[in-house]
């Protein structure tokens, strides 16, 4: 490996590793905003996957397009949002990425190609399928990934739109959060069968990877899309994760569908960004010190975004008839 | 001006704004070769290709949410719905994901997407192939409905509806595609929610829908025979809804009928009444009459089906009836 590239590597695993840790402490900060009733509603932490939509959105450019899920903060965070404005959605507030219009389950920031989180399960695997559709015919060679979790596969729509995009080649890839759990049933109780074969049933290349495994997700994912912009698409992934809180951040009492064990045991031996951080100090591509200084830094910045968002103004009650409609000419 | 049908009106609409604008495609079932089981889109393929007119497996939603993914990221998709019947099949597409992207992301992302389908029954097609569901999707903020009554309209409105950058949802009656009317030979659009005095009247208002337009101009017809004079108003879409030229000429009229062959409970008919006595409700001399389509599923026999919808003559009974008072004190 020479030098430069080195530094190109070293730049990009760092970014990865901040990346990470942004989601989580987003998530830590709104975990707190909801215990201390300053959210109004409910959410759905991300914390535990970061690595998957780190290293899936690592791979890909700001003309790419994602949709997300109810469980959104993480793909938006990763895909290039800022804390600020996210929080402000969060809280209902002006300054929101919509206006306080959409809030944590509908969060969508389109100068990032985030084409928004959605509240139906599986309810964007059209949408997706749609941009690819749409970039394919208009000759841009975007790629356009969907994610969803192990409990949208239960859905028929994505049976419908997984057979046009094979039929008509689309660069679109399917990725499946398996974090073992839809709601309040474990995977295995929902899900019958394969969950890559789904795909493979329709010619569609389908992977399975670690997905506490950031660079694994990341190498994989480069791959399948410079494939999917060579019109080689569309593609599913499976990756293999887990989400450390409940379905929502109320979910406290879980016991009766998965243990304190498994929960301890996933934090203590599969956390992506521990892991990762050790691989990065092993490596010497940083020390403790410098990733110490990395989540400091972050904590910060949530803090003060926090801070911000509580502050700031509500939309004026004028704006609830606005963005009904699009306007026209 | 020349004499087209609606089918050749709406095709020819299509194939207008196509050449307009290379961002539009169309996308259903049977929508290229076969050009629709009511040959509305015949020969749109040999001329745009199938990259723009894109045949889909049977999969309503699936391709429902492509339209609308596709909508948000710089097409214009058109989707042919073969039967206005198969809305209940794409409902969270275009109620949960279409009509509500562009409030709930603020104002930041757009769906400008045409879904053109189908009402009408009397064609001997029985409970799913013959409903008019049009009043579901009104009931939903941020999509626009329009409902042609003739090929001029269709045109019209079909153009409009492909520019507009909102979801619209163009109901056609099935039973009027071989329907003539004159249709300018040169291009133009009618906006949406301007209403259309079809007919000029002094003594009653008749509201009508779609075809029902044509069954209040013939119920028109009948009463103007026995000396009473009927308005008849085209709303042309009901979202939005022309509300004031309607309540102009019910001011004149004092009296109004709302026609419409969606089901009566819950319906256009309903909505379009309680305007009326909202906002024109010292000026009635009588309640305003619904009728809309009979409260069952739509039965198979035509002896039964011929029954559940309004008919011109039902329409002039009721008119006769409250040019006399007769419905003053109804129960």
């Amino acid at each position: 490996m020479n030098t430069a590239k080195a530094r190109t590597n070293s730049e990009d695993y760092l970014r990865m590793y901040r990346q990470m840790v942004r989601i989580r402490s987003f998530e830590d900060n709104a975990n707190q905003l909801y215990l201390s009733a300053k959210m109004p509603g409910l959410t759905h932490m991300y914390s535990g996957e970061e690595a998957v939509a780190v290293g899936i959105c690592e791979a890909l450019r700001v003309t790419d397009k994602i949709t997300s899920t109810h469980r959104g903060h993480g793909h938006c965070v990763a895909k290039g949002a800022e804390f600020r404005q996210m929080f402000c959605e969060l809280l209902g507030k002006e300054e929101g990425y919509c206006r306080g219009k959409g809030g944590s389950m509908h969060i969508a920031d389109q100068a990032n190609g985030n084409l928004g989180a959605n509240a139906i399960v599986g309810g964007s695997m059209g949408i997706a399928t749609g941009a690819a559709l749409s970039a394919k015919r208009l000759g841009r060679d975007d790629v356009t990934v969907c994610f969803f979790g192990d409990g949208a596969t239960a859905q028929g729509l994505m049976y419908e739109v997984m057979n046009m995009a094979a039929l008509w080649k689309l660069p679109v890839i399917y990725a499946c959060e398996n974090n073992l759990y839809g709601e309040y049933t474990k995977v295995e109780e929902t899900a019958a069968g394969s969950i890559t074969a789904r795909a493979e049933a329709f010619g569609i290349e389908a992977f399975t990877v670690d997905g506490q495994d950031v660079l694994a997700v990341n190498d994989l994912t480069q791959k399948l899309v410079a494939r999917a912009r060579k019109g080689e698409g569309p593609f599913f992934v499976e990756l293999m994760t887990y989400r450390y809180h409940g379905h929502h951040v109320g979910d406290i009492n879980r016991e009766y569908y998965r243990s304190k064990e498994e929960e301890a045991d996933w934090k203590a031996n599969r956390d992506p960004i521990t892991n990762f951080g050790k691989w990065l100090a092993t490596e010497g591509i940083a020390t403790d010190a410098e990733l110490e200084a990395i989540r400091a830094e972050v904590k910060a910045d949530a803090a003060a975004a926090v801070d911000y968002a509580l502050a700031a103004k509500y939309p004026d009650t004028s704006e609830v008839g606005m963005h009904v409609y699009a306007a026209n000419g | 001006m020349r004499d087209i049908t609606l089918s050749k009106a709406v095709n020819e609409a299509i194939a207008e704004e196509m050449r307009r604008d290379p961002t539009i495609f169309l996308i259903g079932e049977d929508v290229a070769e076969a050009g629709t089981p009511f040959k509305v889109l015949s020969g749109l393929v040999e001329e745009f290709g199938p990259e723009r007119i894109i045949d889909t497996p049977i999969a309503e939603p699936g391709f429902m949410g492509i339209a609308v993914g596709a909508a948000m990221t710089g097409s214009r998709p058109i989707v042919d719905l073969m039967f206005g019947d198969f809305l209940f099949l794409v409902m969270d597409q275009l109620c949960n994901q279409a009509a509500k992207t562009h409030y709930m992301s603020g104002g930041k992302l757009n769906v400008p997407l045409v879904l053109r389908t189908n009402l009408g029954a009397t064609r001997r097609s029985a409970a799913q192939h013959s409903q008019s569901l049009h009043a579901l999707v009104a009931h939903i903020p941020g999509l626009k409905v329009a409902m042609p009554s003739s090929a001029y309209e269709a045109k019209g409105l079909m153009k409009t509806a492909i520019r507009d950058n909102n979801p619209v949802v163009i109901f056609e009656d099935k039973l009027m595609y071989n329907d003539k009317s004159p249709v300018p030979e040169g291009e133009y659009l009618i906006p949406f929610g301007q209403a259309n005095i079809k007919r000029e009247g002094t003594d009653i208002t008749l509201i009508g829908t779609s075809s029902m337009v044509q069954v209040a101009e013939r119920a028109a017809e009948l009463l103007a025979a026995e000396g009473i004079s009927a308005e008849v108003i085209d709303p042309r879409t009901i979202v939005p809804l022309d509300e004031e030229t309607i309540l102009r000429s019910v001011r004149k009229t004092s009296r109004a009928i709302v026609i419409d062959e969606g089901h009566q409970s819950y319906g256009i008919t309903g909505e379009i009444a309680s305007r009326i006595m909202e906002k024109a409700f010292y000026h009635l001399d009588g309640p305003v009459i619904r009728m809309g389509a009979m409260d069952v599923p739509v039965p198979f026999s035509p002896a039964l089906e011929d029954v559940t919808v309004p008919t011109p003559e039902g329409v002039a009974e009721n008119a006769r009836r409250l040019m006399r008072g007769e419905m003053f004190h109804a129960a």
